[in-house]
């Protein structure tokens, strides 16, 4: 079984690491420093972290001036109220003043588990990606996370980093190569497409055997920049399989789903499945009964795939 | 340092010029903000031709003062003090909201050379200068960050979440220019929501305030010039404006806040800026 790490702990520590390397490493947080791990970095550089306080609108445009005064800041708060809360202050101050702010949205998606629907994020992907100049990125892992941070540093201009707080196995690999804006291919097959975001590559892993020992051969892809998109490689995997399912951590209104919807509708029309949160707010629960609740289990991808599969064969 | 009176001289002749800009830009668009681009007049000439530490030839030297108009609407006097000053040319006021210029209604700072932030949605302007000095103070540089508020404006909550973070921080190197013109768009600030102990507020908040007439060249220079010395606290300049100010007929109302002069009321507002 794959170890489990939290992908808080592996943004925490690559941003100990970068603020070795590089003195212009600035960090904010509104007050969750010890939750989103942002403490170790202050720990070893006090005089570059910035505890705000609870006001996520002033985080964002504290950032967003250290931005200007020549610093690369990476601002945090509980993904739900910073993108809630601070989106105007993301929209003017950050994305519209083209400021190289990096923007961590924590406790993202599941990972708020027992905190409920006020602290589950799962509109944040979609808001982010509405932002004119706005990266967003969601890691599969802690190690993906690792790299994804130190991307983020070196990409100069805006990026959204969607960070979750509880252990989750570790899938990715460490030559796997991250790219901004580049999807990996980690699996061939001809029957179906799999697209996965975030920590749901797992359970898309897990879907892809399950479908193999069916006899149907998915082909997964994992997006990790939903923002640019990579329309190549989605176009191309659909265009050899015929059929799509999308697989999120995160409402199917604006998130990957409708990402991957857009791109097909316009350069390789065939049928698509959204896999996620659908049309509504969370609940409490341990994550593992949040992602039973919410239907995001391997299972569930299977059988969504399979009976895609099944569908364009009666056709 | 007082202000020498060749120097007041030469201001008050630039506050007339910058105030017939504010009106032909205005009339050339037919829309956008000259009350409170009036109002402020004094406060930001002041500010850029004796404060602020620019190269208008090299608008992103590193070692600059910074300027934030929170009060983003207020381009028709922010851009003719930054034209004046010669960070673009004069005769480029008169695009002022041409869809293929670049002096949009509300300052975009990618696009404007002395312009360093987007503003236009209110109440961002001093957390970003917060983030600024802070940079500065990282960095050893005496580097200020002045931002100017409106009294209207003041109601956004994110002016007190950025008033608390100057303070908690002791960035004396921020200073804020409050433009209490006592007017927004629908009405007297008063009527609408008001600010009771506006002075008391700022105190409160753990600012040295200075309250001046801002029409006031004399007053405005020793403003700024005290604000440099003020050590381990923020500075807010609360500055009394009139809205309007210097044309009978836009002051001290609200129907002057976002209105364009016609033809004729152009003429007459020049004839009393000769």
């Amino acid at each position: 079984m794959a170890v489990q790490k939290a992908p808080r702990e592996g943004f925490s520590e690559a941003l100990i690491r970068l603020g070795h390397q590089h003195e212009d490493l600035v960090v904010l947080d509104a007050d969750c420093a010890k939750s989103n791990m942002t403490n170790f970095f202050k720990d070893q550089f006090p005089n570059r972290f910035f505890n705000v306080g609870i006001s996520e609108c002033d985080l964002v445009g504290t950032a967003a001036g250290l931005a200007i005064g020549g610093k690369i800041p990476f601002a945090n708060a509980y993904a739900n109220f910073l993108t809630g809360r601070a989106y105007d202050q993301m929209r003017i101050s950050v994305c519209y003043s083209n400021n190289n702010v990096k923007i961590v949205g924590h406790n993202a998606g599941t990972s708020a588990a027992q905190e409920g629907a006020t602290h589950l994020p799962l509109e944040d992907i979609s808001l982010m990606r509405s932002l004119p100049r706005m990266t967003v990125i969601v890691p599969a892992d802690s190690l993906e996370m690792e790299k994804a941070v130190e991307a983020a540093y070196y990409h100069e201009g805006p990026v959204y980093l969607r960070v979750g707080k509880l252990p989750v196995p570790i899938v990715t690999k460490k030559e796997d190569r991250f790219q901004i804006g580049k999807a990996i291919k980690y699996r061939d097959g001809n029957d179906v497409t799999l697209i996965s975001t975030g920590i749901m590559l797992d359970e898309t892993f897990k879907a892809a055997e399950a479908l193999a020992n069916k006899g149907i051969q998915a082909d997964v892809l994992h997006i990790h920049t939903i923002k640019p998109i990579d329309v190549e490689a989605i176009a191309t995997s659909a265009a050899k399989t015929k059929r799509v399912v999308t697989i999120e951590e995160h409402s199917i209104i604006g998130g990957l789903g409708s990402a991957v919807a857009e791109v097909l509708s316009e350069h390789c029309p065939v049928p698509l499945k959204r896999i996620g949160t659908q049309d509504r707010f969370g609940v409490s629960g341990k994550m593992h009964e949040l992602l039973d609740f919410f239907e995001l289990r391997a299972a569930n991808i299977t059988a969504t795939a399979e009976k895609l599969v099944d569908s364009a064969l009666i056709k | 340092m007082q202000l020498a009176s060749e120097r007041k001289e030469y201001l008050q002749e630039l506050t007339k010029t910058i105030r017939r800009h504010i009106v032909k830009m205005t009339h050339h668009a037919g829309s956008g903000h000259p009350g409170g681009s009036l109002s402020a007049t004094e406060l930001l000439t002041d500010l850029f031709f004796e404060h602020m530490n620019v190269n208008p030839n090299e608008p992103d030297w590193e070692e600059r003062d910074i300027f934030f108009l929170s009060k983003g609407h207020c381009t028709p006097v922010y851009y003719s003090v930054l034209a004046e000053k010669g960070f673009f040319p004069v005769e480029e006021l008169m695009t002022f909201r041409d869809v293929d210029g670049r002096l949009h209604g509300h300052p975009c700072g990618e696009h404007i050379p002395g312009v360093d932030a987007s503003s236009g949605s209110l109440g961002q302007g001093l957390s970003l200068a917060n983030g600024v000095a802070m940079a500065a103070k990282l960095d050893g540089k005496p580097r200020r960050a002045y931002v100017m508020i409106g009294d209207g404006e003041s109601q956004e909550g994110q002016v007190w979440e950025a008033a608390m973070t100057t303070a908690h921080f002791n960035l004396d190197n921020v200073c804020a220019i409050i433009d209490w013109n006592k007017i927004q768009l629908d009405d007297y600030v008063e009527n609408i929501k008001g600010m009771k102990d506006f002075k008391a507020k700022w105190e409160a908040f753990g600012w040295h305030v200075i309250e001046i007439d801002g029409h006031n060249l004399e007053e405005v220079h020793s403003a700024f010039e005290q604000a440099k010395t003020v050590k381990g606290k923020p500075t807010a300049i609360l500055a009394h404006t009139v809205k309007g100010k210097g044309i009978s007929f836009m002051e001290n109302t609200h129907k002057w806040h976002g209105l364009a002069p016609n033809d004729e009321e152009l003429e007459l507002a020049l004839k009393e800026l000769v």
